[in-house]
């Protein structure tokens, strides 16, 4: 549905994309991570057809952004970063505009203006003029224009900034559901919200996709993935150490809190192999004759891998 | 009653012709595109206070000043140049850049350019629509401007076909400032700069046209002969010898290409700065 194929974006001397290439499938909804600055919202108006690319190309359901516009930006509904809108008209008035503009049939622009006033929750401010709306409800109109004409490609430059907690469980809700009859790209700095909604995530720094997965790749990739976590009782805290060292897949043990009856610890396991670490120190404890107060697999943390590889990219 | 009936002919009847063949052309011949985008411009000129504003300062001037000062009551003759057409493009100069000040620099200061340019219509759709109901307004500014007509024709009788050229005249010099204005705001996100930038390259437009240039060009002589391209530019794209034509009730072909010509040129150039806008 969306094909990206090395795209770059060079202001000046400054690149701001470089050789970003994705495709993101029907029933797919994109995660794009970054920090700020990285290019992800360069590259999403690339996307849109906003800004031409300085090289690459992007396709929209098979029709070029550059060389056959209308007919791939017809194809997109558009969120862009600072949520725009005309501040001298209604709400109504300008979804209608929306409509009229995104080529919904003139017979279909009340049922349409209808529904994505339902979907989004704009029903109490509907007749209200746009410029004095509250943040939220700006966001969640800009929102509602995106949707208007129930595109096939959904493109959403940090959808939820400026929600509050609510309705960002809505607004994540909603792109989960929709996620399964479109193609969706979204941007975010929130991590949970790349679990909550997202079949794929991509993060891209200095202009460059550094990681690309499922969530649950992803996580596997975090360096504190397959980490045992142990709290076990019966023994010095020191010997249980040094008997957890000695496991053959233990990589380190960061011992959190130590007594002489008791420790808390982590132990990393050596690359690849975080499946027997734990049987190994589940094994230990039942020869040694320990109480083993809590024993548990700590799953990766997106975050985690986030501030990894954008940190040491940005070291080099 | 003979006379309000005169004109009525002589002045509602072909300002309605151009009226309907224009909303006819925006409702049947242009695409869908252009109709939404010159809706929703013309119902943002009218809902804000700036078109009201606008008319009452142009008419407030305009009738004002002739009345007044360039004495149209005492001229004895019943002919409108002189003390009245000869002076609308001076306060148009104003007035044009005034209505068109926002046509792209709101767009761009709003942040809406992103969200126009990503929805499916080609740039002209844009340019067109918004131009088409800037030069609504101003159309509609020169249709209140009746009174002194009626005036005139109470107090003699003035060739009125002399009269209505002029006002074919000063629309055409309007249509031009203000499609200057439309690729001045194209380049800055400041209605402000939008709208002092436009007001000085109008008024170059506007005395480029003077007979005094055409003078100093004769007259260049040594080092001053690289000053040549610049005054020959400014002298070819003059717009008051053409209005003046035109004003004077010579219907000329000529002065008529030159107008639409500039207004597809600065248009086009329009469309220019948006596309470098957005690389």
């Amino acid at each position: 549905m969306i094909e990206v194929i090395n795209l770059h974006k060079h202001f000046g001397a400054k690149v701001a994309v470089d050789g970003v290439s994705f495709t993101v499938k029907k029933g797919e909804v994109l995660g794009f991570l970054g920090p700020n600055g990285a290019g992800k919202s360069t590259t999403m108006r690339m996307v849109t057809g906003f800004m031409p690319p300085t090289l690459g190309s992007v396709r929209i359901g098979g029709a070029d952004i550059e060389t056959n516009e209308i007919e791939a930006k017809a194809k997109i509904g558009y969120l862009p970063e600072a949520a725009p809108l005309y501040s001298d008209m209604t709400v109504e008035a300008f979804l209608r505009f929306a409509a009229e503009m995104r080529r919904v049939p003139a017979a279909e622009i009340d049922a349409a203006v209808e529904r994505v006033i339902e979907t989004t929750f704009l029903d109490p401010v509907r007749h209200q003029s746009i410029d004095t709306l509250s943040k939220g409800y700006r966001h969640r109109t800009c929102f509602a224009q995106s949707i208007i004409h129930d595109p096939e490609v959904l493109i959403l430059d940090e959808p939820t900034d400026g929600l509050d907690p609510n309705q960002k469980h809505e607004i994540r809700q909603l792109i989960h559901r929709m996620g399964k009859t479109k193609a969706i790209i979204f941007s975010t700095h929130i991590l949970e919200e790349v679990e909550a909604a997202c079949t794929r995530a991509i993060i891209i720094d200095r202009g460059r996709i550094i990681a690309d997965g499922t969530p649950e790749e992803l996580k596997a990739k975090a360096s504190n993935a397959g980490t045992v976590y142990l709290k076990a009782s019966g023994s010095a805290g020191e010997a249980i150490k040094e008997w957890l060292e000695r496991l053959a897949s233990t990589a380190s043990v960061e011992v959190l809190e130590s007594s002489d009856d008791e420790i808390i610890a982590r132990v990393k396991p050596k690359k690849g192999k975080s499946n027997d670490l734990s049987s190994e120190v589940y094994t230990l404890c039942r020869e040694k004759n320990l109480n083993v107060h809590e024993l548990r697999v700590e799953e990766g943390r997106l975050d985690i891998l986030f501030r990894e590889i954008t940190k040491s990219d940005s070291d080099k | 009653m003979k006379a309000l009936i005169t004109l009525l002919l002589q002045f509602a009847v072909p300002t309605a012709i151009i009226a309907a063949v224009f909303v006819g052309i925006v409702f049947f011949v242009l695409p869908r595109e252009v109709r939404t985008i010159f809706k929703r411009e013309l119902r943002s000129y009218f809902t804000s206070p700036i078109a009201y504003v606008l008319f009452v300062v142009f008419l407030g001037i305009s009738n004002a000043l002739s009345f007044f000062f360039t004495g149209v009551l005492e001229g004895g003759e019943a002919d409108l140049f002189l003390p009245y057409f000869q002076y609308l493009p001076w306060y148009l100069i104003l007035i044009a850049p005034a209505v068109g000040m926002r046509l792209w620099s709101e767009e761009q200061r709003l942040g809406t350019m992103e969200l126009m340019l990503t929805m499916p219509l080609a740039p002209w759709h844009a340019i067109l629509g918004k131009y088409l109901a800037a030069a609504v307004v101003l159309f509609t500014m020169l249709v209140l401007s009746f009174p002194i007509v009626w005036t005139i024709n109470f107090l003699g009788e003035p060739d009125n076909g002399v009269i209505m050229s002029g006002f074919v005249a000063t629309f055409f010099v309007a249509l031009c400032f203000l499609a200057v204005t439309s690729f001045v705001s194209a380049m800055t996100r400041s209605q402000l700069v939008a709208l002092l930038i436009s007001v000085a390259v109008c008024l170059v437009l506007w005395l480029g046209g003077l007979p005094h240039i055409s003078e100093m060009l004769m007259n260049l002589k040594g080092v001053w002969l690289i000053a040549w391209p610049l005054l020959k530019l400014v002298n070819a794209v003059g717009v008051m010898p053409h209005f003046t034509e035109l004003a004077k009730g010579v219907l000329g072909l000529r002065d008529i290409i030159f107008f639409l010509t500039f207004i597809a040129f600065c248009l086009f150039a329009t469309s220019t700065a948006i596309r470098l806008k957005r690389a």
